[in-house]
C-alpha cells in the first residue's frame, strides 16, 4: 500500500522539482544586478568586466544559459558559487547537515516544551496556565531571533560563560569528526569520540534553544486548537464516560486523533526554518543553507541561488512524502481512503 | 475530575529537565586546561568575511583573500616600513625590499633584473626558479579580470616581456618607463606559484590550473594552509623553511568566520579570539575607549568618503547650488556619528586654494547655513527643491547615518532628499550609467598618488568612479602634468592646480577619510597598516599574557 502512495506522490513530485527548476533560473536571472561588474571589483574598467562576464558564461543569451545549466544538472553538477569560489553542490553538501542537525534539534526542543504546553492549554482552556501558554508562545515568534540569540549569548557566554562562544559547531583547535552523515553529534558517536560529542552538543544548545523558541508558538497553538476539538468529540465523552483512565483518553483517544494537523504542521515549520534561520546562523556562526543562499542573493550568485532553491524544494518534496507515509501510521483511515 | 490534574502535574515535570537542560551539560567537558590560546604559538583571528579562495589570480576572488594570498604566497618584492607621527608603523611605498629576488638592477626605460634567492624553496620542496616566476608572471597576464588589470597598471602587459635569463636570473622588459612597474611587483596579485605542481593539475579547458588552486597553495610564503573550508575558516601553520624573511614567529594561525560584530566583539571581550579586523568603526571606538585592549587605526591611504552631486543633472549644474550644498552639510556631526572619529576630517581645510600637494587633504568646506541660503536665493532656488540621493546598501555601516544626517540639515534649506538604497550588486552599474543626481560613496586607489586619484575621479575620460559627471580640460592639463612631470616641483605644483580646482568646482564633498582598524589582546605585538588593508601574519608575535 505504501509502494501505491509512493508511485502516486512521486511523478506529481517530479513534476514540481521540474517546476523549481524553471521557476529558480528565471527568478535568478530576473534579480536586479550585473555579476561580472559586482566580481570585477570596483576598480576594474568596462574591458575587465566584459571579459569576467565571459568566462562566466553570462555573455550568451539566456535560453542557451539555460540548456548548459540543465545539462550541468543532467551530469549532477550545479555548477560553481562565485561568491565562496567552491562547487555549489560541495558547498550544500557541506552545509545542509550542518542546518538540519540544528533544525531538527530546535524542533525536539520546541516540541517537547510545545506539545505538553497545548494539551494542559487545551485540558483548561482559559485557566491560567492556558494563559502562561499564550504568552510563552507569543513571546516565542515576537522575539526577533537575533534579539532572542543575542540575549541568549550575552547571558550564557558573555556573563556566565557556561556554554562556548558563538563561532560555529566546534572549537577552533577540534578537529570535526571523521564525516558519515555529517551531523557532528551522530558522527562524534558513531566514532566512539565522546567528548567530541558532547562539545558538539554543547555548540548546537544555544542556536537550537533560539530556533526552539521561534518554533514553540503554531506547535503549541496548533496543538491546544487541534486538542479542543477532539477533547469535545463525542467518542472522547464515550470513552469519559467509561470511565476509562484519563491517560488513556488523553493520549490514545485524543492526541492520536489530534495529531494530523500537528504533524503536517511540524512538516512545514521544519522546511521552513530549514532555510529561513538566516539570522540564528549569522549570529552564532552556523555554517548552515541559510546565510550562504542570503549571501548568494545578495551578489546576484546565480549558481548558488538556483542550487539552493532547489535543494530545498527537493528537501520539501521528501519531506512531504514522508509525512503522507507517516500518517498512514496515525491513522489508518488515510491509508485506506487513498 | 481528580485524573486530569494529576496528569497536569506530571506532564509541567516532565517540561521543567527540558527548560533546563542546556545548563547541566557544561561541567561535563572543560577543554580551557589546554586551551592553546593562553601560549604563544597560536593565534586566533575572528573575521567578518574569510577568504573565498587561495588563488589571488582567479575570478572572483574577495578582499579577505588577499590577506590570504599575501601570508601563503612570495612575491619579488616586498616594502619596507615607516613610522608614522603618530607613532604607528605602516608600510613604506618608496622602500621596495627583497623578498624572493635578492636584488635587482634597473636598466632605465629598458628592462628590470631580478636575481632570485638560491635557497628559496615551495612548501613541497621544490626550489623556486625562474621558470616559475614566468609562469606566474604569463598567468597574471593572460588570465583576464582584475589580476590582468592591475598588472597593466604597472605596464606589465604581455608574456613576452618576461625572460628566464637563467634558473635564478628573471628580466622584465619595459615597454614604456613607468613610475608604477616596480612597485606593482610588491601588490599581491604577482605572487609566485610553483608553475610544475600547478601545471601537473592542470587540464586542457584550465591550462592555469584555476579550479585546483583555488582551494589549494602552490607556494613558497612563510605559512602553508593547514585547512581552508570557505566561509568557515582558514588554518595556517608556519613554514620553517621559508627563506625570503625572518622565520614567522606565530606557529599556527586559525581564521574564524563569526558574521555578527556583536558576537566577534564579545568573544575577543572574554579573551576567546586574539585579534578582531575589519571592526564597526562605533565598536572600535568603544573598544579603545575602554582601554583594556589594543587598538589601532590607520587612515586608508589615498581614500575618501564623499558626497556627489552630478554636475549634468539640473539643479546640480549651478555652480552656487553645489556650493550651496557643501555648506549645508552637518560635518563635525558626520564625522562624530558615523566615523566616530576614527579617521581624519576631510572638511574645513585653511584655504580656498590647496597650499600642499598632500592628499588626501580638507577641503576648504564648512558648514554655514545662512550661507547655504544666501546661495540658494541666488540660484533663485530660495524656495527650495527635490532630488533624490543614492547609497551603496553593502556599506550602509557608514553610509545609512550620512545620509540621514545629510537629509535632517538639508530640510532646513526646504531640500527635500529622497533616499534610494542601492544593493551592493548593482551599486557598480547605477555609477556606471551616470543618472544619479546625488549620492554618497567611498573611493581609493591602490597606488599611492593624488594624481592617480584624480585620474580616475576628475578627469575628462570620464571613468566609472566620476559619478560627478565632471569634465574640464583645465582639470585634464594639470593631471597629466602631473603624472608626466619630470622634477618633484613641477609634480607638485601640478598637484596643488588640480586640487584648487577640485574646490572651486565644488563637484564633490568630501567628507572623511576612515580607518582600518584593529583590536587585539594587549599582548600581541608587531602589527602593522598594508595598502590592501589585510593583515601579516609574518610580522605578528605574541608574548605571554599577565595573569
Amino acid at each position: 500500500m505504501t509502494m501505491q502512495l509512493l508511485s502516486k506522490r512521486l511523478v506529481p513530485a517530479l513534476i514540481s522539482l521540474i517546476g523549481v527548476l524553471i521557476v529558480s533560473f528565471v527568478l535568478t536571472r530576473a534579480l536586479p544586478g550585473d555579476p561580472a561588474a559586482y566580481l570585477a571589483g570596483p576598480a576594474a574598467t568596462a574591458d575587465a568586466v566584459a571579459e569576467v562576464r565571459k568566462s562566466l558564461g553570462l555573455d550568451r543569451n539566456v535560453f542557451e544559459q539555460f540548456v548548459v545549466y540543465v545539462k550541468q544538472i543532467t551530469r549532477g553538477e550545479l555548477g560553481d558559487s562565485w561568491a565562496t569560489g567552491q562547487p555549489v553542490l560541495s558547498e550544500l553538501v557541506n552545509r545542509l547537515p550542518a542546518s538540519i542537525e540544528l533544525t531538527a534539534l530546535g524542533l525536539i526542543l520546541a516540541l517537547i516544551v510545545a506539545l505538553p504546553l497545548g494539551i494542559i492549554a487545551a485540558l483548561r482552556p482559559n485557566s491560567p496556565i492556558d494563559h502562561t501558554a499564550r504568552v510563552v508562545s507569543t513571546l516565542g515568534v515576537s522575539l526577533p531571533t537575533f534579539f532572542t540569540g543575542l540575549l541568549l549569548v550575552y547571558i550564557f557566554y558573555y556573563q556566565l560563560d557556561w556554554l562556548p562562544a558563538p563561532m560555529g559547531r566546534l572549537a577552533p583547535f577540534t578537529d570535526a569528526p571523521e564525516k558519515i552523515t555529517g551531523f557532528y553529534t551522530v558522527d562524534s558517536l558513531l566514532t566512539g569520540d565522546f567528548y567530541l560529542f558532547l562539545e558538539a552538543l554543547r555548540f548546537l544548545i544555544l542556536p537550537a534553544f533560539t530556533l526552539g523558541m521561534f518554533a514553540l508558538a503554531p506547535i503549541a497553538r496548533m496543538t491546544r486548537a487541534s486538542m479542543l476539538g477532539v477533547l469535545s468529540s463525542d467518542y472522547v465523552r464515550t470513552a469519559r464516560a467509561n470511565r476509562l483512565p484519563a491517560w488513556k483518553v488523553l493520549i490514545v483517544y485524543a492526541l492520536r486523533n489530534a495529531l494530523l494537523p500537528i504533524v503536517t504542521m511540524l512538516g512545514m515549520v521544519f522546511s521552513f526554518l530549514l532555510g529561513a534561520n538566516v539570522l540564528v546562523e549569522k549570529v552564532f556562526s552556523w555554517p548552515g543553507v541559510g546565510s550562504f543562499a542570503l549571501e548568494a542573493l545578495m551578489i546576484s550568485d546565480y549558481a548558488a541561488v538556483q542550487g539552493f532553491v532547489l535543494s530545498m524544494g527537493l528537501i520539501y518534496v521528501l519531506l512531504n512524502l514522508s509525512i503522507d507515509i507517516a500518517y498512514g501510521y496515525i491513522d489508518p483511515r488515510v491509508q485506506v481512503e487513498s | 475530575m481528580d485524573d486530569p490534574r494529576r496528569l497536569t502535574l506530571w506532564l509541567c515535570l516532565l517540561t521543567a529537565p527540558a527548560l533546563g537542560c542546556g545548563k547541566g551539560s557544561h561541567t561535563a567537558y572543560a577543554a580551557d586546561s589546554k586551551n592553546p590560546l593562553k601560549g604563544t604559538s597560536t593565534l586566533l583571528v575572528a573575521v567578518e568575511e574569510g577568504p573565498n579562495s587561495l588563488d589571488i589570480q582567479g575570478v572572483g576572488t574577495n578582499r579577505p583573500s588577499y590577506g590570504a594570498s599575501w601570508n601563503v604566497y612570495d612575491r619579488l618584492i616586498t616594502f619596507g616600513k615607516k613610522t608614522r607621527p603618530d607613532g604607528q608603523v605602516m608600510y613604506d611605498y618608496e622602500k621596495p625590499e627583497p623578498e624572493l629576488a635578492e636584488r635587482w638592477e634597473i636598466d632605465p626605460g629598458k628592462s628590470i633584473t631580478f636575481f632570485l634567492r638560491k635557497d628559496a624553496t615551495f612548501h613541497d620542496g621544490t626550489p623556486v626558479t625562474a621558470q616559475d616566476v614566468k609562469w606566474s608572471f604569463d598567468r597574471a597576464v593572460t588570465i583576464g579580470g582584475f589580476p590582468t588589470f592591475q598588472m597593466k597598471a604597472g605596464s606589465l602587459e604581455k608574456p613576452a616581456q618576461f625572460e628566464v635569463v637563467d634558473d635564478h636570473t628573471f628580466r622584465v622588459k619595459l615597454v614604456r618607463n613607468d613610475k608604477f612597474t616596480l612597485p606593482d611587483l610588491g601588490v599581491p596579485v604577482p605572487a609566485i606559484y610553483n608553475s610544475k605542481l600547478a601545471k601537473s593539475h592542470a587540464t586542457p579547458t584550465d591550462p592555469w590550473a584555476q579550479t585546483w588552486l583555488k582551494n589549494n597553495a602552490a607556494a613558497s610564503g612563510g605559512y602553508k594552509v593547514d585547512k581552508f573550508e570557505p566561509g568557515v575558516q582558514l588554518q595556517l601553520r608556519r613554514f620553517e623553511n621559508w627563506k625570503s624573511g625572518p622565520v614567522p614567529q606565530l606557529e599556527r594561525v586559525i581564521l574564524r568566520v563569526v558574521p555578527s560584530a556583536a558576537t566577534r566583539r564579545a568573544m575577543l571581550e572574554r579573551g576567546d579570539v586574539d585579534v578582531l579586523f575589519d571592526l564597526p568603526p562605533r565598536d572600535v571606538s568603544e573598544l579603545a575607549a575602554k582601554g583594556t585592549f589594543k587598538v589601532q587605526g590607520v587612515p586608508v591611504e589615498n581614500f575618501m568618503w564623499f558626497i556627489d552631486m552630478n554636475v549634468k543633472k539640473p539643479p546640480f549644474d549651478k555652480l552656487e547650488v553645489r556650493q550651496a550644498i557643501a555648506a549645508a552639510i552637518p560635518y563635525d556631526q558626520i564625522y562624530g556619528s558615523a566615523c566616530y572619529g576614527r579617521g581624519v576630517p576631510l572638511y574645513g581645510g585653511p584655504s580656498k586654494t590647496a597650499t600642499t600637494a598632500e592628499w588626501p587633504q580638507p577641503y576648504p568646506y564648512k558648514t554655514d547655513l545662512a550661507k547655504a541660503k544666501q546661495l540658494l536665493a541666488a540660484a533663485g532656488l530660495s524656495k527650495g527643491f527635490s532630488t533624490t540621493l543614492y547609497y551603496n546598501l553593502g556599506l550602509s555601516t557608514w553610509s545609512e547615518p550620512i545620509a540621514l544626517m545629510l537629509q535632517q540639515n538639508l530640510r532646513k534649506l526646504n531640500i527635500d532628499v529622497t533616499l534610494e538604497k542601492i544593493p551592493a550588486a548593482n551599486w557598480r552599474g547605477e555609477m556606471g550609467k551616470k543618472s544619479m543626481p546625488f549620492l554618497i560613496n567611498d573611493m581609493g586607489g591602490w597606488l599611492n598618488y593624488p594624481d592617480y586619484f584624480f585620474f580616475w575621479n576628475y578627469h575628462s575620460q570620464n571613468a566609472v568612479f566620476n559619478t560627478m559627471s565632471y569634465q574640464n580640460p583645465d582639470m585634464d592639463k594639470a593631471i597629466d602634468a602631473a603624472r608626466f612631470a619630470e622634477s618633484p616641483e613641477l609634480y607638485a605644483s601640478a598637484v596643488k592646480t588640480f586640487i584648487t580646482k577640485a574646490f572651486d568646482d565644488t563637484p564633490r564633498i568630501p567628507l572623511f577619510q576612515s580607518n582600518v582598524d584593529v583590536a587585539m589582546k594587549p599582548n600581541i605585538h608587531g602589527y602593522q597598516y598594508w595598502f590592501h588593508r589585510q593583515v601579516d601574519f609574518r610580522q605578528l608575535y605574541k608574548t605571554v599574557s599577565a595573569p
